[in-house]
């Protein structure tokens, strides 16, 4: 059983003449607890790929299973409602934190689960747990405004798994942050893997990023080029 | 979690002076709707303070407070005299302006029968008119304390009585005096214009050759009668014995060469319709212009707070927001802002509505009514906002 399956998948943007493939036949399993690496340059077709698997970008061709539940097959299949897998099965690590900036630490990590209908009191138990695993307990009352880097990262991480998703989709979760802080937010994504058996989809262009991931998966120009194995420190696996 | 409410909390500076902007706009609003009620009271106010059933004026005029109506005094008597009249009694009015604190000063002198009816409406304060001459009762807005005294023609008269907030149709406090006071004030002329008056009509009567010398003597030794009679008024105002038909009265008194007679209802007619149309027209289209005003600035007030929320739309949709959370975040910002700028404008206008140099009248369907409207502008303008924000794709979320 795969937290995530995508066969054969492609997408194009544009009609007619004017079409360019962001995706192109990318297929993919990832278990649960298993952390995967999407690698490639910038323009390679990484956060197509990841947003696809999202629910945000539909796919040309191809099919996307979240959770065994089929939700792309040349295009989203009809009568799906894709707000309600994304609040429950998958959660989001961005680039830039994106914490809503009027809301508190703990508030940002409740706003995810409220909306998928916690009441407001669990919620609060929630999230103050999460926040205090990830030794945020200090900063439950601080807007993101005042947080730094790493901790409004670590924040953006606590709200992604407050649903117990299966699916955690990060997109270049380590951009933003320097070198010591951008390792710690992998350490973290790392053990969360672990912890939660949530499988973990990571893009990013950044090599040095990806030491004890689970799989690579290499992109460019819109193909999965080549897929390696266990990456410890100093080495990897190559399997294509 | 309210997501409105928090967003107010953390730009609270920004909302706070958004909605005193807003809010004095509303209270421009309220103060229009009010200077308009005001309108219809101030023009209403003399006419209503009479309680007469009819009034007599001057044929082919509308009467004392459209344009000018004159009608000798003596014709009370006739009037009373219909059947179904009760009691009839003469009115004067003019409008004076004096000297006070070295600026001019607008009053509206209504001269009045002592022993009949139209005078004050109610007395605040002192006294009403006793004596025939020189006892003045002034409305509180003309600033007069008791027992001062303001000259007016050739003598002065003193204040015995403060009567409530009657004004004229354009809104000048109103002041009553005697009619006989009232009529010397309006035509009594110091002697040296009196003797040019009898020396230019005996001379007109000399010059008359189809006189005959006993009449031309006749007249000569009456000019004083002609000169100085002041016994002419601008109305007389008639109240009806119960179950006395309006129409049968009105006729009658058609019938004489002279005068018309004008029913409470269309003395309505003429002070709103036609006095105050105008105004009354362009205090509602002023109104209009600023209600338009408000919705255009509460669409881009709005419009403006979701372009800077686009990311924060794009992540709510993306963590599975249903449209209903980002519906509700925006509506009610709006419908907030709305109320509270409602309730500034309102707090300022009652705060301030009785220094205005005009009548300001704040009727509670008024302030219902207009309360509706902003809560229907600010949904309507919503709209802008909510239209927006639902057109935001969640891969907007993503990036930096």
């Amino acid at each position: 059983m795969y937290a995530v399956e995508v066969e054969r998948l492609t997408k194009i943007y544009g009609k007619g003449e004017t079409t360019v493939t962001a995706i192109a036949d990318a297929t993919l399993r990832v278990k649960p607890g298993e952390l995967v690496a999407i690698l490639g340059p910038s323009g390679s077709g990484k956060t197509t790929l990841l947003t696809s698997i999202g629910l945000i970008n539909e796919p040309t061709h191809g099919r996307v299973i979240i959770d065994d539940t089929t939700v792309a097959d040349e295009g989203w299949l009809p009568g799906l409602d894709l707000k309600r897998i994304r609040r429950e099965k998958l959660g989001f690590i961005f680039q830039a934190h994106n914490l809503i900036p009027f809301l508190t630490a703990q508030e940002n990590v409740m706003v995810a689960l409220e909306i998928n209908n916690l009441t407001r009191n669990n919620a609060k138990v929630r999230a103050t747990e999460l926040l205090n695993s990830l030794n945020l307990g200090h900063r439950l009352g601080s807007y993101p405004s005042v947080l730094s880097g790493g901790e409004a990262q670590r924040v953006a991480i606590a709200r992604a798994l407050a649903n117990r998703p299966k699916v955690i989709l990060a997109d270049e979760p380590t951009a933003a942050l320097d070198t010591e802080n951008g390792k710690n937010v992998m350490n973290l994504l790392k053990k969360l893997a672990v912890e939660n058996r949530s499988a973990i989809l990571v893009v990013t262009h950044d090599h040095r990023m990806v030491e004890g991931f689970d799989r690579i998966f290499h992109v460019s120009d819109g193909r999965i080029t080549n897929e390696k194995q266990r990456v410890e420190a100093g080495g990897t696996h190559g399997l294509g | 979690m309210n997501l409105a409410l928090r967003d107010i909390r953390y730009h609270r500076g920004r909302f706070i002076l958004t909605a005193i902007g807003l809010g004095l706009l509303i209270g421009v609003v309220i103060s229009m709707g009010g200077i308009y009620r005001g309108l219809f009271a101030d023009a209403l106010a003399v006419f209503d303070s009479t309680k007469a059933d009819i009034w007599v004026v001057q044929q082919e005029t509308n009467g004392p407070f459209a344009e000018n109506s004159r009608i000798p005094e003596d014709i009370k008597y006739r009037i009373q005299a219909v059947p179904g009249v009760a009691e009839a009694s003469p009115l004067s009015f003019q409008t004076i302006q004096i000297e006070r604190l070295g600026k001019p000063f607008r009053f509206f002198l209504i001269g009045y029968d002592p022993n009949g009816f139209g005078g004050p409406p109610e007395i605040i304060a002192g006294r009403n008119i006793r004596q025939k001459h020189y006892e003045m009762v002034v409305a509180e807005a003309m600033g007069k304390e008791l027992g001062e005294k303001i000259h007016l023609g050739l003598n002065d008269y003193t204040v015995v009585g403060i009567t409530g907030k009657v004004v004229s149709s354009g809104g000048d406090p109103a002041a009553y005096v005697s009619l006989a006071d009232a009529q010397e004030i309006q035509f009594k002329k110091d002697n040296n214009a009196i003797r040019n008056d009898r020396e230019r009509i005996a001379a007109n009567l000399a010059g008359l050759q189809t006189l005959s010398p006993t009449q031309s003597k006749f007249l000569q030794q009456n000019i004083t009668g002609i000169t100085e009679s002041t016994h002419t008024v601008n109305t007389i105002v008639a109240r009806l014995a119960p179950g006395a038909d309006l129409r049968e009265v009105q006729e009658r008194i058609s019938r004489w060469n002279h005068f018309r007679p004008i029913s409470a209802e269309e003395q309505t007619r003429i002070l709103t319709k036609g006095m105050i149309e105008k105004a009354r027209m362009q205090l509602g289209l002023f109104r209009l212009i600023l209600l338009v005003i408000s919705a255009v600035i509460i669409s881009l007030i709005i419009y403006t707070s979701t372009i800077d929320k686009i990311k924060v739309i794009a992540t709510l949709k993306l963590i599975g927001a249903q449209n209903r959370v980002i519906i509700g975040m925006i509506l009610q910002q709006s419908l907030l802002m709305g109320v509270i700028a409602y309730a500034i404008g309102y707090v300022l206008i009652l705060l301030t509505y009785e220094k205005f140099p005009r009548r300001i009248v704040l009727e509670a369907f008024d302030l219902q009514a207009l309360f509706v409207i902003v809560i229907a502008i600010c949904t309507i303008s919503s709209f802008v906002g909510i239209r927006k924000a639902l057109k935001v794709e969640p891969a907007e979320a993503l990036g930096g």
